[in-house]
């Protein structure tokens, strides 16, 4: 590993002022870590972020505010969470394991990198990690990689299950930096790979996600998260989906459905959630929405399994979530 | 011509004593522990994130220790399975005597990580039945695959 010097500031604009070219902050390490192992990073300085006063969970009645710092697990315990917005306990709890999730924050999972394991060898080339190097995933080992949003320069996925539930729920990201404070709709946060496969967010160097809001509302409420994995925990999602409805008398009046495993960023379904509203829940509506979920679906060689994954899942989390509803009365 | 690498002071409470190390930055907890601390019961399997066989309990919660760095948690306290049955001439603690009674490993590599991964779980709440336990256990693998002891194991720890 690449020595590095390490610095803990306490205050945010500090984080920044110590924040020189080469240099990456790091939150829980999970994700860096493991990268600066395989040398795929090699910062020559870490500036830890742990030290900020960015972490608490609150709730004004509309909005829930998490701080950026707010482990994974704490996050999926919290009664406002598990009370009011399902899929995004369920999505976090779907996610790594019980000790990485202790370690994991919430600013550091929507930074992670893609686990293409081309992308992790440096031997091999990788558009993402070296511009310009060939990506050698597309005629390569691809059964894991994307059919949605890629590029003739990459088709990673994206792994974040908490990005695709915060997707469904229309989250903020909120952002400081040398530039000033911005918030973000979570929609524009994460960038397809298009010719720049190494820019993965709209983050300008020096720039911390200080906390991510989400609006609490009906639609978030009456949600669920399903993941399809090669085992039955403990392993990212080889297709997973984010769903949200709100039906009334009999019809879909509004929906979310947002694909994870699959797509090369946390994947809205805007062709699904089209071909629901105005229908009256059901089997058939659900296989519809499926279908449309894979609109603009580009398999390769050994990924075309994940179309049909896409159909399947949208269908039964839909059906899970309205059976769920009727048991509740 | 030698090149000092850059070490950097940090304390941390193992097992209760308060340790003050000086330590190159790259140095993760787990090695921490392990070579400059002389506590070997966390193992070193997948050095990724990945088995679990490195958990140990940051602040009374279980990590995994191989993929954070000794200098992010100066004035923290870590609990290895060196430090969970207090006198090392003592009793074993019940969660350690559950295993040995439920022959719950069997090369035995795993086992201190599965045992403090175990010993945060029913701390937690988590061995309501057995599909949780497995759940919530997942995070430790064991290449003997001796899972269905391990579970055995905790459900009796949990007094079921
Ligand atoms: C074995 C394994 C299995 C996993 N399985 C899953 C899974 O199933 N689902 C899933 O979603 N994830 C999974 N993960 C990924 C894990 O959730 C992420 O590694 C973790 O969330 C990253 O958070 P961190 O705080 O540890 O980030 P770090 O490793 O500290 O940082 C990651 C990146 O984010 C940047 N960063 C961190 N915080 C901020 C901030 N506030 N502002 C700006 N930049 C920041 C860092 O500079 C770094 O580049 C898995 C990881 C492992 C090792
Ligand atoms: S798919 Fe993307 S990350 Fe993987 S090798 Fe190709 S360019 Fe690199
Ligand atoms: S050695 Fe840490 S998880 Fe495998
Ligand atoms: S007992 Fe051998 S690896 Fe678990």
């Amino acid at each position: 590993m690449r020595p590095f010097t390490y610095t803990r500031p306490d205050e945010p604009a500090h984080a920044w002022a110590e924040l020189g070219p080469d240099a990456m902050y790091i939150a829980g390490g999970t994700n860096l870590v493991d990268l600066m192992k395989c040398g795929v990073a090699g910062p020559a300085r870490l500036v830890d972020i742990g030290g900020l006063p960015l972490g608490g969970i609150g709730s004004d009645g509309d909005t829930l505010r998490i701080g950026a710092l707010v482990r994974n697990s704490d996050l999926a315990a919290h009664p406002v969470v598990s009370e009011r917005l399902p899929v995004l306990a369920q999505a976090l709890l779907a996610g790594a394991s019980p000790q990485l999730r202790n370690l994991a924050t919430l600013g550091g999972n929507l930074m992670q990198r893609t686990r293409c394991g081309y992308f992790r060898d440096p031997s091999m080339p990788c558009n993402k990690r070296l511009p310009e190097s060939g990506c050698a995933a597309l005629d390569g080992d691809h059964r894991g990689h994307a059919v949605l949003g890629t590029s003739e320069r990459c088709i990673a996925t994206h792994p974040s299950d908490l990005a695709v539930a915060l997707l469904a729920l229309g989250a903020r990201v909120r952002i400081d930096g040398p530039g000033g404070p911005r918030v973000e709709p979570i929609d524009a946060f994460h960038l397809p790979p298009g010719d720049t496969p190494e820019r993965e967010t709209t983050l300008a160097h020096g720039e911390l996600i200080t906390g991510v809001e989400v609006p609490l509302t009906a639609l978030g409420a009456r949600s669920h998260y399903l993941k399809v994995r090669e085992r039955a925990s403990f392993a990212f999602a080889m297709c997973s989906v984010a769903v949200a409805l709100d039906v009334r008398e009999g019809t879909v009046r509004d929906a979310r459905i947002v694909l994870g495993g699959v797509a090369t960023t946390p994947w809205r379904a805007g062709a699904a959630e089209t071909a629901l509203i105005g229908a009256p829940p059901g089997t058939a509506a659900f296989a519809r929405a499926g279908e449309a979920a894979t609109e603009g679906a580009r398999p390769l060689r050994d990924n075309g399994y994940k179309v049909e994954l896409i159909r399947r899942v949208v269908a039964r989390a839909l059906t899970t979530l309205t059976t769920v509803e009727g048991d509740r009365g | 011509m030698s090149i000092e690498p850059a070490a950097d002071e940090v304390e941390l409470r193992v097992n209760g004593d308060p340790r003050r190390i000086r330590v190159d930055p790259r140095v993760t907890l787990l090695d921490a522990l392990r070579d400059e601390f002389g506590l070997t019961g966390p193992k070193k399997g997948c050095d990724l994130g990945q088995c679990g066989s490195c958990t140990v309990l940051l602040d009374g919660r279980r990590i995994t220790s191989c993929l954070t760095f000794a200098v992010m948690h100066d004035g923290r306290e870590v609990t290895t399975i060196e430090g969970l049955g207090g006198d090392p001439e003592g009793e074993l603690h019940p969660v350690q005597r559950a295993f040995v009674d439920h022959d719950a490993f069997q090369c035995g590599f795993c086992t201190p990580g599965q045992i403090m991964a175990a010993v945060a779980l029913l701390d937690e709440g988590h061995a309501g039945d057995d599909d949780e336990i497995r759940e919530w256990m997942s995070g430790n693998l064991c290449r003997c695959a001796a899972y269905p002891n391990i579970v055995t194991a905790i459900a009796a720890a949990a007094g079921r």
